[in-house]
Order: C-alpha cells, then structure tokens, then sequence
C-alpha cells in the first residue's frame, strides 16, 4: 500500500484527471499549491512595480492505492500531465501504514480499493 | 466674436442637451458593466483579458469613431453610407445636430458610446483565445465597416431608415450586428481546445449578476436617450426598459423551473440582458402593455437558442448571439406587429391595420445579419493573412491574463520578487532578504 502524490500544472489537471479514470484509479484527493520546481520565473508588473513571482500554482494529487495500482497511477500522472517544458511537476510514492475508510471501518487494501471492484 | 456659448446657439434646449449629457456617462458605463459580465462568465485565469477585451473596445472604437465612423454613419442620407464631410470631426460643434435640440458634439458622444459597446459585444464570442493586439485590429476595422455602415442604414438617413424600417435604439446596428457578427468570429476564430472536452464553468457568478445589472441601469439611458430629448420617445422608452426586462425575468425563471427544476442566477442574469436587448428597438414605439409581452416573448427564442448552441461544435463562447442577435431580431420584428401611431406618433403595426410596417421589418431581419456575417467572416479571414488570431496551445492552457497582459487577477503575491519600483531600480531587493 502506497501513497502516490503527483504535483502537476493546473492546467493539466483535468487531462491527469481523465487519464486516472482511464487506468481505472478512483479515490482521489486534489489540492491547489503554491510550488517553485525550476521552472523559468514570470515576470509581472503591477503599475510599475515589476516582480517576479518566484512560485507558481499548481494541483496537488493525493492517492492511496494498493501495491498493484502504484505503477499504472504513476503512469497516469505521467502521461496527464506532461508537456515536456520545465515545470510538469513531480511525482513521489511513499509507504503507507494504514487505510481506514470511515462508513464502513474496512482497514488497508480493502479502504483503498474502490468498492465496486 | 467668441466661441458660440451653450444655450445661447439657437435651437438648443438646456433640458434635452442635459439629459443627454447623462444619457451619454450612462451607456459609456454599460461597456466595462458588460466586461464585468463577461469577465464572470470565464475561467478565473481569463478575467483581466475578457474585461481589457472591453476596455479596449472603448479606446479602439471611440478613436475610429471620431476618425472616420460618425461621418460614415451620420454624414448626408446617402443610400448605402453617408458621406466624409465629418470626419476627423470636422463641422462638429455646438450647433444642433439637424432634427434634434442637442448640440452635435453631444449627438457625437452618445453615438459614439453605442460604436464602443457593439465592439465590445463581439469580444464575448472569442474569449478565452483570441489574441488582444489581433482583436484590436479587427475591432478597428469592424466598427467602420460593420457598425457605421448598419447604423447609417438605421438612423442616419440609410436605406432601409428611409424605406420606413422603425428602430428606435438600435435593434440593426447594435444588437443584430454584433450578435451575427459574433458568430462569423466564433466560426472563424474557431472553438476553444477544451470546449466540448472539459466543463468550462463562469468563475464568479457575482460579476456576472453585478455587471447585469449595471447594464440594466446604463440601459435607461441607452434607450431613454434615443429620443435624443425629454420628449415623449424618450419617456415611453425608458418606462418599457423597466418593464419589459422584468417580464423576460419572470418567462426566465418559468423556463429555468420547467428544464431544471431550479431558477438559476446566471439564467437570471442573461435574462436582463435578453429583455433589454428586446426593448431597445421597439422601446419608442409600442405601448408598455405590448412592451411587457414583448419581454415575455422575447425570453423563448433566446432561450431555445442557448440550450440548442451548447449543443453544437460552435463555440460562441458567451452566446451572443442568443442574447443579441436573437432578442433583437425579435424586437425588431416585434414593431411591425404592434407599432401604435397613437403612442409613438410616427407609424402602426399590422396590428393596428398597417400590414407594410411588417414589411419594412422583416426586410431588416434579412439583410443585417446576411451584412454584419458575411463581413466579418471576410474581415477576420482578412486579419488572420496580415497576424495569428488567436494564442497558441501552451498560452491558452496557462490563461490569457499571463501571457497576455503579464497580470492575474487573483494574484496573492506569495513568492513574489521584487524587480523594480517607482523608487527606481536601486531600491530593489528581494523581498525574503527583509529580516
């Protein structure tokens, strides 16, 4: 069972979106972040004050799955979200200890897979 | 002898210049009133470039207009075009503008205010990707070779004026011009990546209902001054730009209830709009009990051509032509029907036993959306040879505030640098080395 954050553009988000429902990934969380990955800074000018927003936004994608579904999800955020510039985000598996969907009290694998699979 | 002072040039009348004077600030609002409209109506990464779409209409069109547009449009009852003895202004003045009691730099201005909001109008089919240098250009041409030519035909003493077709604050040029004109853009600018492949939702309803609003309001003084007095027209007018937009309210939220159970804010908001665009070429010329059932009326065309273009592949971003082109159409055919000498003074209806007023109208409903579409369609194909009209793929992905203006519209400012101030580029620093 593993975590798998996927940090994307925002304006990827819905393609990395599809191609998760695509590899039949349910059971997602998405957040909007603030993140800096080397990507060339834009330059902004706000009646005459020039700055340059050294962070850019982006989506953050939150998915706990079990030990099969971490290279088919990691393939997906990979093929959504890519344009090949610099700035397509990151994406990090971390072990997960455990999974506990509330209605029901199932722990682990079962929490994780979606339920009518 | 010194300049000609206000009011003392014969045949002004102190009351009608100033109502006009107002009338005039009140309909130059309606164009960032409709940027604000339409700036709630698209993605939040969008908003400056849909508004600055606006506002560049007003810096564009108001320019053209005292360059050459006014003389075309108003100059000598030429057939097809009036004449250049106006333009640059030239012979604009203090004196009266012939058949009215305001001076003609006053007519100027309030003309001018209804060039600008057609243009802007326009700017709703091709949001969210056209370039902003490359609709300006179009805007420059448009508003001579569309907008001017149409109102000539419908106030300055053009043919179709002249032939007897009634409207009264601008039905053709305004509201049928720039709702056929919207879709030739959309067709030729072509639909957005996403549409039809993502829900491309309106970010702040808010926007949306405010600059409905103030549309509204301006409206009292885009239809109240088209009498160009205090006079009867204008009165009549101004009490159907109540009451009609009310009624499409009311035939709205009925609509809304039986498609989807619930009555919408946006529908709300595109329903104001709908009966003000109804009114505005029949406003001087039908009773209010007709003007009411006018908005009524008006509500189910719009209506039907809302739900039947989001069906289809056109992407006519924030259907202008169901509020525009549509509603004005009907309006204007909406005179031939119910025009009543005894409360405009000038003509009946089919109604009231003159069957050629319907002719006249329907005549109009042919030819300027047939004008207003094949020239667009030829003039964006025109621009398109000379620049790109629209964004690349990457820059309609990242939004048009960035990489058109350099700006966005909810910026937080966190990480933020700073490069430069008014204080001058010595004071720079960035603003983490502060403690």
């Amino acid at each position: 069972m593993k975590l798998v954050i996927g940090i994307v553009r925002p304006e990827k988000a819905n393609d990395v979106l599809e191609s998760l429902y695509r590899a039949d990934v349910r059971g997602i969380s998405i957040s909007r972040v603030q993140g800096h990955g080397g990507e060339l800074e834009r330059v902004e000018t706000y009646r005459g004050t020039t700055v340059q927003m050294g962070l850019s936004d982006k989506v953050r994608f939150e998915i706990a799955v079990s030990d099969d579904f971490v290279e088919p999800t990691v393939a997906a955020l990979c093929e959504g979200g890519r344009t090949g510039e610099v700035g397509d985000g990151k994406i990090f598996v971390l072990p997960l200890e455990q999974a506990v969907r509330i209605r029901t009290g199932d722990v682990d694998t079962g929490a994780v897979t979606p339920v009518d699979k | 002898m010194s300049a000609p002072v206000l009011g003392a040039v014969a045949g002004i009348d102190t009351g009608d210049t100033a109502w006009m004077l107002v009338a005039t600030a009140l309909v130059l609002m309606m164009t960032p009133a409709l940027g604000l409209f339409y700036a709630g109506l698209v993605r939040s990464k969008n908003t400056l470039n849909t508004f600055m779409m606006s506002a560049g209409a007003i810096a564009v069109a108001a320019v053209t207009w005292a360059a050459i547009g006014y003389s075309l449009a108003f100059d000598g009852d030429g057939s097809l075009v009036g004449g250049l003895g106006h333009a640059f202004l030239n012979g604009v003045d203090l004196a009266p503008r012939e058949g009215t009691t305001i001076p003609e730099l006053v007519f100027f201005c309030f003309q001018a205010t209804f060039c600008i909001i057609t243009v802007a109008l326009i700017s709703g089919a091709v949001v969210e990707r056209m370039r902003f240098g490359a609709f300006l250009v179009f805007a420059a041409l448009w508003s001579v070779l569309v907008y001017a030519v149409l109102a000539h035909w419908a106030f300055g003493g053009g043919w179709l004026q002249a032939g007897g077709t009634l409207d009264f604050a601008g039905g053709i040029p305004v509201e049928m011009g720039s709702g056929f004109s919207a879709l030739a853009a959309a067709l030729v600018v072509g639909a957005r990546r996403d549409y039809g492949r993502q829900a491309l939702l309106p970010h702040n309803a808010m926007y949306v209902l405010l600059g409905a609003g103030l549309l509204w309001f301006g409206w009292f003084g885009f239809n109240g001054g088209s009498g160009f007095s205090t006079g009867d027209p204008s009165v009549l007018a101004f009490t159907n730009t109540l009451l009609c937009p009310a009624c499409t309210l009311l035939v709205w939220f009925a609509l809304d209830l039986a498609r989807g159970r619930k009555v919408t804010a946006i529908g709300a908001a595109t329903a104001i709009i709908v009966g003000c665009v109804a009114i505005t070429p029949a406003g001087g010329f039908i009773s209010p009990g007709w003007a009411m059932a006018l908005g009524a009326l008006a509500a189910l065309p719009s209506y039907a051509v809302i739900v039947w273009r989001t069906r289809t592949r056109v992407d006519e971003t924030l259907d202008v032509l169901a509020a525009h082109g549509t509603a004005g159409l009907f309006g204007i055919l909406f005179i031939g029907f119910f025009a009543e000498a005894a409360w405009n003074g000038v003509s009946d209806g089919l109604l009231y036993g003159n069957a050629a007023q319907l002719g006249h109208q329907a005549l109009a409903v042919l030819v300027t959306p047939a004008y207003a579409f094949v020239v667009t369609f030829v003039l964006l194909k025109l621009v398109s040879l000379a620049m790109p009209l629209r964004v690349d793929e990457r820059q309609e992905a990242v939004g048009m505030d960035v990489t058109q203006h350099g700006e966005e519209a909810y910026v937080t400012g966190e990480g933020a640098i700073l490069i430069s101030t008014e204080a001058g580029e010595e004071m720079a620093r960035p603003v983490a080395d502060v403690g």
